[in-house]
């Protein structure tokens, strides 16, 4: 493997700058890269070889020229499939979208754009991002860099895989319930969830609406401030978007310690359900902060017990009314029914039931039950009561804490296949992350260590629009720990060069 | 205990507008009454006097001034089109003829 | 869905057993130059799925965005309707699948309408006054635009596909709801046009929209039930939708009254469903019976934020208000000094704003009258328009109404260089000069004339001379006759008794 894959995209940035390389080259690797690992690991859907090029090739040409470039011009990124983008296909990983070109761009790629990033490709993803595992794609599931028999994490596992396989130095997620720090947390990479408003929501795709934020998924806590500062800001065609300047996060990351911070230790993000390698990685990186002057607290959060119900009311509501779109009038799909009479519902209804997956039609029918006449009140109501009790959480915690500390999730990765008939079991993957998007607050993963071989996330959660404060004790507790280990998690991840195509260490089901 | 039985998922199928077959019908019923049975407990959290929160970051009057902007040609807004014809969608007939 | 001619009631008999109730469901598309949630162009007309954005194709990934000046139309709509304005409301989204709307769901609002508890008086043409009570007026948007084709008559019914024009969709709605009407009685159909256009009027004279019922401007549902007259329970309703021009709002009530009390009668129960009204065979048919599939789903809209109205926001907008149409009404009568009748003709034949304009350009209240109710009505009537639609200007009338009044021409030539006029030939003065209109002012060709006219009828003159001055008509006429009406005819009088030595 090129060596320039292995980089950090800080330091590829720094390179260009300097003129030790060009994009070309940079891209030209990462795409060699994903010739030669993404058979195996099956992160992308579609691999944006000429335009990518295109674009490195401009910014050496202006970079050569003397032009002032945007600090990541040059640095090569791929794109959850979720997102739309002129002149690649958008899926949203569902036979629905299959081959679908999107006329517009989302506000995120036009940023992409104007930063002068070439886009690698889009990365799988569970359809319509609705799973915790992308074994729900349509297009086959991705797998795991670290074990090719286990799930890399959803729904936003081809992201996360494929910066975590060096295929990419950076890429975009999107989280509605921990679809970017769950990734980040089985894969050993850093994902992170800004504030819900922080970045413009125009042109994802949506699952949720009150609840999807877009954000950085990289190796780095840098690179993810360096990637968050270049997506984030107002948007005036997204009316949930902030108007706060996005905010020195790089500043932030750079900062260095964490002596007089507070951080909150929440009680009930831990014990019954909790991998105890899982446990024991958290709390090493509990001594670590400690020792490096942050001063810990315990901290109560009693309704969360209720945010996951309160999510799978939610989240299924509004993603039912989110998805009625797709009924093969406009784009996408149109399947005819088998037997006649041919009339417009019933080619809906045709269609439907071909384009969605069983996830999606789950979630679709749970919350149109939900939202249904006589039940309103008893579930999508008081879904959003448990709404209020869970922010009043946060409240209380942060009077506390600066910053809170949780495993990102209760387990590594599970093998493929092990979860995949038993949605209940599924859904607990995001017991830990759904709370901050219910309350709209900013949330990062950073790797842990290893957990029977694994790698195991440490989640931080701040208040809403202190995204600042995520990078500072990420970062600092990325330092400690790579001290630790004498380098990055994932220089200990298996060289993926060894398997060939059909090789995985489990079978699934 | 059967809260959603195969009856209400074909109910709920209807109005979501996805066929489902009755083994179908029955499997989601299944699913669903064990999803159902594990979240209802959102019931019994907040009282009365716990308001709703509908969107995670309290904003309002978010408005836009009345301006018109770009626009998708024709051949945009039929690019991704299953069927069209004269500039339109083309759907199958709306109603079922008796 | 074949056609079964229902049993109806004649009127006289239904009123004579049941008390109508009658609600309305108007909606107004407002005329904001972009859309409701999306920055495209509000237009009419336009080629077809040209008028859109990816946010009103509802592509994947969208989001809508609330147009203020949509919000502002809505409270001075609001504010006209003497509703109450929400100090907080939400959109809503209201699902349901049809090809014509393009996220399968309609952005609305549910809970809490932008305004609410209303009431305006309507005034019937005989001048007697109903307060209807407004129950809410909500923002929301429009669907696109369906075509059938195929089958034979277009509807929907027997068609082989449709085709589904956007362009429309998304383009602000406000959408009235009155509380129950009870108490019409028999002027139930006359109330249910005088409402419509009430409220067609409050819109226009606001400026909110163009409020053209034959463009879908304004739009009405009329639900009717009738229940025998002491009993207080309401009838089952029948909505009949899309019923778009006054005359049809009149006459659709009028049947659904007649219709429902046919059932009645028969012992039936009447079927709480959707009509549709046809202005062919002047009746309705059965849409579809309300069902299970009718459950909405309404929930918060979670892409758009709260509408927060402040008492000042309010009050500018108040402040913006133009004057009542009924107020105005009720100032213009009195400047104008029209009797009640005059006034009504004036109204029921639209031309008030016209009248106003003209006086505003120089002419009488009596001579603004004299032209709008007759020379431009008639031609009105002929060409079967409206009379503001002729081609008369306000200004066109002031100048031929100076003409007048110098003497250059006289009421019958000045209807001649209307002719000219509206043919193209040029202004009035150009149109005199080119069709040699001017009244003959030279006495010279009058005397001869005037001669002529005397020698030929001995016995008038005869008479005229004896002092029966009033004889002198006919010799007038003789004289207008042989200058082809170009003669003044008052000048031609005073030659005549000049001429026979008499005292005119």
């Amino acid at each position: 493997m090129s060596e320039l894959t292995r980089h950090s995209a800080a330091r590829l940035a720094e390179m260009l700058a300097a003129k030790e390389v060009t994009s070309v080259e940079v891209t030209q690797a990462h795409l060699d890269r994903i010739a030669e690992v993404d058979g195996n690991i099956n992160a992308f859907l579609h691999v944006n070889t000429e335009e990518a090029l295109a674009v490195a090739a401009d910014v050496d040409k202006a970079r050569a020229a003397g032009e002032d470039l945007p600090a990541l011009a040059g640095v090569p990124i791929a794109i959850k499939d979720l997102i739309v983008t002129v002149g690649q296909p958008t899926t949203a990983g569902s036979k629905m979208l299959e081959g679908w070109m999107s006329p517009y761009d989302a506000t995120v790629i036009k940023k992409i754009r104007a930063a002068r990033m070439p886009m690698l490709g889009k990365t799988n993803l569970d359809e319509f991002a609705m799973g915790s595992s992308t074994e729900h794609s349509a297009y086959g599931p991705t797998r795991n860099p670290w074990d090719l028999g286990r799930i890399p994490g959803g729904s936003g596992g081809g992201s996360a895989a494929a910066v975590a396989a060096f295929e990419a130095p950076l890429a975009l997620g999107t989280d509605t319930g921990g679809s970017i720090r769950q990734p980040a947390a089985v894969t050993g990479s850093v994902g992170v969830k800004p504030t819900y408003g922080g970045v413009s929501r125009y042109g994802a795709i949506a699952m949720a609406s009150s609840l999807d934020q877009i954000g950085p998924v990289s190796r780095t806590v840098l690179d993810s401030a360096l990637l968050h500062e270049v997506i984030g800001g107002h948007d005036p065609h997204d009316s949930t978007s902030l108007t706060d300047p996005v905010g020195s996060l790089v500043e932030a990351a750079k900062t260095g310690n964490v002596a007089g911070m507070k951080i909150g230790v929440i009680k009930e993000l831990q014990g019954e359900g909790y991998d105890e390698g899982v446990l024991a990685r958290f709390h090493e990186s509990l001594d670590l902060l400690r020792d490096a002057g942050a001063e810990m607290v315990e901290v109560a959060c009693p309704n969360f017990k209720y945010a996951l119900g309160a999510y799978y009311l939610i989240m299924p509501s509004e993603a039912s009314s989110n998805l009625a779109k797709y009924d093969g009038v406009r784009f996408g799909h149109r399947v005819l029914p088998a037997e006649s009479p041919l009339t417009i519902e019933r080619v809906m209804g045709a269609t439907r039931a071909a384009g969605f997956g069983d996830e999606v039609k789950r979630r679709i029918i749970l919350g149109t039950y939900a939202l249904s006449a006589g039940y309103y009140d008893a579930y999508y109501g008081s879904a959003q009561k448990v709404r209020t009790l869970i922010q009043r959480d946060f409240d209380a915690a942060f009077a506390q804490a600066d910053v809170l500390i949780s495993p990102t999730s209760p387990v590594p990765a599970f093998k493929l296949g092990e979860k995949l008939n038993d949605p209940l079991a599924m859904y607990l993957n995001d017991v830990a992350t759904i709370p901050a998007n219910l309350a709209g607050i900013p949330g990062i993963s950073i790797p842990g260590g290893l957990a029977d071989g694994l790698p195991v996330g440490i989640q931080f959660l701040a208040p809403a629009r202190e995204d600042a404060r995520l990078y500072r004790a990420g970062h600092v507790l990325e330092t400690l720990l790579e001290e630790k280990w004498g380098g990055p998690l994932l220089s200990q991840a298996p060289d993926l060069r060894q398997f060939s195509g059909a090789e995985t260490t489990s079978g699934a089901k | 205990m059967s809260e959603i039985n195969r009856e209400a998922v074909a109910h709920l199928a209807r109005l979501a507008h996805i066929e489902m077959t009755a083994g179908e019908l029955d499997k989601m019923a299944g699913e669903l009454d064990v999803i159902v049975d594990s979240i209802k407990s959102v019931q019994e959290a907040a009282g009365p006097d716990v308001p709703a929160t509908s969107h995670p970051i309290p904003l309002a009057n978010v408005f836009r001034e009345d301006v018109v902007g770009e626009t998708l040609t024709q051949e945009q807004a039929l690019s991704g089109a299953p069927d069209s014809a004269d500039g339109r969608f083309k759907v199958p007939a709306i109603l079922d003829e008796e | 869905m074949s056609a079964v001619t229902e049993e109806i009631l004649s009127f006289e008999e239904a009123m004579e057993k049941y008390d109508p109730v009658l609600g309305f469901e108007v909606h107004v598309e407002l005329n904001t130059k972009t859309k409701m949630f999306s920055s495209a162009p509000n237009v009419f007309g336009d080629e077809p799925n040209t008028a859109i954005t990816p946010v009103d194709l509802g592509l994947p990934g969208v989001l809508p965005t609330v147009n203020k000046a949509a919000v502002e139309s809505s409270i001075k709509i609001g504010l006209a309707l003497g509703c109450k304005i929400a100090p907080s409301c939400t959109f809503a989204r209201k699902q349901y699948f049809y090809p014509d709307t393009p996220k399968n769901f309609q952005t609305s609002q549910y809970e809490d309408p932008i305004a609410f508890d209303g009431s305006i008086d309507i005034e019937l043409e005989d001048g007697t006054v109903f307060t209807v009570e407004i129950e809410r007026a909500h923002m929301e948007e429009d669907a696109g635009k369906l075509t059938h084709m195929g089958g034979a008559t277009g509807r929907i019914q027997g068609a082989d596909f449709s085709l589904v024009d956007y362009n429309r969709a998304g383009v602000p709605l406000v959408e009235i709801v009155t509380k129950p009407i009870e108490g019409a009685g028999s002027r139930a159909p006359e109330l249910a046009k005088a409402y419509v256009a009430a409220i067609r009027e409050i819109v226009k004279n606001l400026g909110v929209s163009d409020a053209k019922m034959e463009r879908g401007n304004v739009r009405c549902d009329a639900n009717v039930s009738l229940r025998p007259y002491g009993q207080e329970k309401f009838g089952t309703r029948s909505e009949t939708k899309n019923v778009n021009s006054l005359r049809a709002v009149e006459r659709a009530v009028r049947f659904e009254i007649q219709r429902h009390a046919a059932v009645l009668d028969s012992g039936e129960k009447v079927v709480q469903e959707t009509r549709h009204w046809h202005e062919d065979t002047r009746s309705t048919t059965s849409g579809r019976p309300k069902s299970d599939a009718d459950d909405y789903r309404y929930f918060p809209e979670p892409d758009l934020l709260p509408v927060v109205t402040t008492e000042e926001w309010i009050e500018e907008l108040r402040a913006q208000l133009p004057e009542p149409p009924a107020e105005r009404r009720k100032r213009l009568k009195t400047d104008w000094g029209y009797s009640d009748a005059e006034f009504r003709d004036v109204v029921n034949a639209g031309v008030m704003d016209a009248i106003e304009e003209t006086i505003a350009a120089g002419a009488s209240a009596a001579v603004a009258r004299k032209w709008w109710m007759g020379e431009v009505s008639r031609r009105a009537k002929e060409a079967e328009v409206d009379p503001v639609d002729v081609g008369v200007t306000p200004e066109l009338i002031v100048e031929l109404d100076k003409l007048v009044q110098a003497g250059k021409i006289n009421d019958k030539l000045s209807r001649q260089v209307l002719d000219g006029v509206l043919a193209g030939e040029g202004t009035p003065e150009e149109v005199i000069e080119k069709r040699g209109l001017a009244v003959v002012s030279d006495d010279g060709p009058l005397l001869e004339a005037i001669d002529a006219a005397l020698a030929a009828q001995p016995d008038v003159a005869e008479k005229i001379r004896g002092g029966k001055v009033q004889a002198a008509g006919a010799i007038v006429g003789g004289v207008m006759k042989a200058t082809r009406g170009q003669a003044d005819a008052g000048r031609v009088r005073e030659l005549i008794f000049e001429r026979l030595g008499v005292q005119g």
